[in-house]
């Protein structure tokens, strides 16, 4: 059987499904990020001064950027997938001859693809107000889409599990967030009292977002090699989550 | 060869309720084959098994010599379902649920657009094509999962209660289409509440009650099985007591009508001449049940009377 055929009908479905609504995925991201960069970045961050050798806005935009990312990526395949459940459609591709490995690639390539375009928004409007020159593309895109595996295979798990619309937004809403604006996006963690670093250095988004920013600026608070461990670690980790779940059919069979 | 086998299945849901206490069954290729049963009886966890959406607890299950576990995919490439419930995205068009499940089962993008307007001619649902599905009508909503199932031509299709709340000029219409996909060469099992559906349209038959197959056999030998018709006599005159006739049982239905339950054997000449030395005139006769219905509430009772017992 050509596996293929059904990983792309999954991911055109998914893509379709988000950009018929841009409304309430792309355009969003655009004008909270566009918010962020003019009150922070403009305002407040030309009284902040250089962090690192950079000026504060240019600074936080990688940390923004990745932040859409996260929870673009995340919110996607959450959404997407816990509505498949709730809508029962879900028994379209369970009666199918569809593998596992090909229903959580579809949903996670979907909620990547969402993920980098909203990404790609964020940055455009990031050149409104910065101006940035990539100090290295491939860790800039390595990273990103590393990270927006990340948290679509969180948010597939997320979606495995919920039983309730409320439960789709207690992760984003009490974790993923707080875990964000703590993972560096608006400050160095070299800023922190002591205990206060080591207690951020256990929070992975940290590693993400500066292994990016060094990407994009080449300002880093952390090793980048451990970056890529750690995200790569969850990767694997969340995937192998994910399929034990799905052979179950935990949260999707009887 | 067998179009589905099952042996031995068994299913206990974790609450601890024993849906399936060891079923077998068979059903041959190109075959018209009833399902039965009354609700909670274990059908739809049979049907979820054999369709993947529930996990079996023991037995096993093959579709056209497909093992479900060890060839599970090839097993699942014949089966199509039309499930009780609307389950697709009422957001998607009809013509991309169709198309998005014939992907599903790797139907390349050509042949899967081909299938997809055959599949909606057949159900007469092309002019329907582009409208989004939670548009259409309760009716037009049952034939887009009818036509779902068959995009990717599958040899068994499995309809779980196709024509629940259709009114009877789609029903019928829905009658006639199984019928063709069945006269070209595609195994159906269907299960219903209509057993008038059932005895028109199936040669065999399984009732299922209690997680145990009560009765798997023909249709015909089924029906022979029954050895009383009950009927409906309506009268021109109220009656004042219900008269008493050898060899039939009668009672009133209403002060103008009687039941009467006719014994195979006897038939209705007798009683027609014992009503008409009665000087009482009937004016028109009707089947009170459908002669499957009877039969099936007799096999249902008497299996809920033993295990009371």
């Amino acid at each position: 059987m050509n596996y293929s055929i059904a990983l792309r009908t999954i991911v055109i479905k998914e893509v379709f499904r988000f950009i018929r609504i841009w409304p309430q995925t792309l355009l969003p991201p655009a004008i909270t990020t566009a918010l962020y960069f003019l009150i922070f970045g403009k305002l407040i961050g030309g009284r902040i001064g250089a962090i690192d050798g950079a000026s504060y806005m240019d600074y936080i935009v990688p940390g923004i950027i990745l932040m859409s990312v996260i929870s673009h990526s995340y919110a996607n395949v959450v959404s997407s997938f816990y509505s498949t459940k709730f809508q029962r459609n879900i028994e379209e591709l369970l009666v199918a001859p569809v593998p596992n490995w090909v229903i959580l690639g579809g949903y996670v390539s979907g909620g990547i693809i969402r993920g980098l375009l909203v990404g790609l928004v964020v940055a455009l409007i990031s050149l409104l107000f910065a101006d940035i020159a990539v100090n290295n593309a491939l860790i800039t895109l390595s990273i990103a889409i590393l990270t927006a595996t990340l948290f679509s295979m969180a948010g597939f798990i997320n979606a495995l599990l919920a039983e309730s619309f409320d439960d789709i937004s207690i992760i984003p809403n009490f974790v993923l967030t707080p875990l964000s604006y703590l993972g560096g996006v608006f400050y160095s963690v070299q800023m922190l009292p002591g205990v206060w670093q080591t207690v951020s250095r256990g929070n992975p988004i940290l590693y993400m977002i500066n292994a990016f920013r060094y990407g994009l600026i080449g300002v880093t608070d952390v090793d980048i090699q451990l970056a890529y461990i750690i995200t790569g670690g969850f990767i694997a980790a969340l995937a192998l989550f994910s399929l034990f779940l799905l052979h179950k059919g935990i949260g999707i069979k009887n | 060869m067998n179009a589905l086998s099952i042996r031995n299945l068994r299913k206990t849901y974790n609450n601890g309720f024993e849906a399936l206490k060891g079923i077998n069954l068979d059903v041959d290729e190109g075959d018209f084959f009833a399902l039965l049963g009354p609700n909670g009886a274990g059908k739809s966890t049979a049907i979820g098994i054999i369709s993947s959406l529930i996990n079996e607890s023991s037995g096993s299950v093959s579709i056209f010599g497909y093992d479900l576990k060890t060839d599970r995919s090839r097993a699942k490439s014949c089966l199509g379902l039309v499930p009780q419930e609307v389950n697709f995205n009422q957001f998607d068009t009809v013509k991309s649920i169709l198309f998005n499940q014939a992907g599903y089962y790797g139907t390349p993008r050509k042949l899967a657009l081909q299938r997809t307007e055959h599949c909606l001619k057949q159900m007469d649902l092309w002019d329907k094509r582009d409208t989004v599905s939670r548009r259409l009508s309760g009716g037009m909503k049952r034939r887009v999962m009818i036509a779902r199932a068959m995009v990717h031509a599958p040899r068994l299709l499995i309809l779980d209660e196709p024509t629940a709340g259709v009114d009877i000029e789609i029903r019928r219409a829905m009658w006639k289409m199984m019928q063709e996909v069945n006269e070209q060469g595609t195994t159906i099992i269907l299960t219903t509440h209509y057993l008038e559906e059932a005895e028109s349209l199936c040669r065999n038959i399984a009732i299922i009650d209690q997680g145990l197959i009560v009765e798997n056999s023909d249709m015909t030998s089924l029906l022979a099985r029954l050895h009383v018709d009950h009927f409906v006599l309506d009268l021109a005159e109220p009656l004042a007591e219900v008269p008493s006739i050898p060899g039939y049982q009668l009672e009133r239905a209403t002060d103008k009508a009687l039941n009467v339950a006719v014994p195979k054997e006897t038939g209705l000449n007798q009683l027609f001449s014992q009503l008409s030395a009665l000087n009482i005139k009937v004016i028109s006769l009707k089947n009170k049940s459908n002669r499957l219905e009877q039969l099936f509430m007799d096999l249902i009772e008497s299996k809920s009377s033993g295990v009371k017992q």
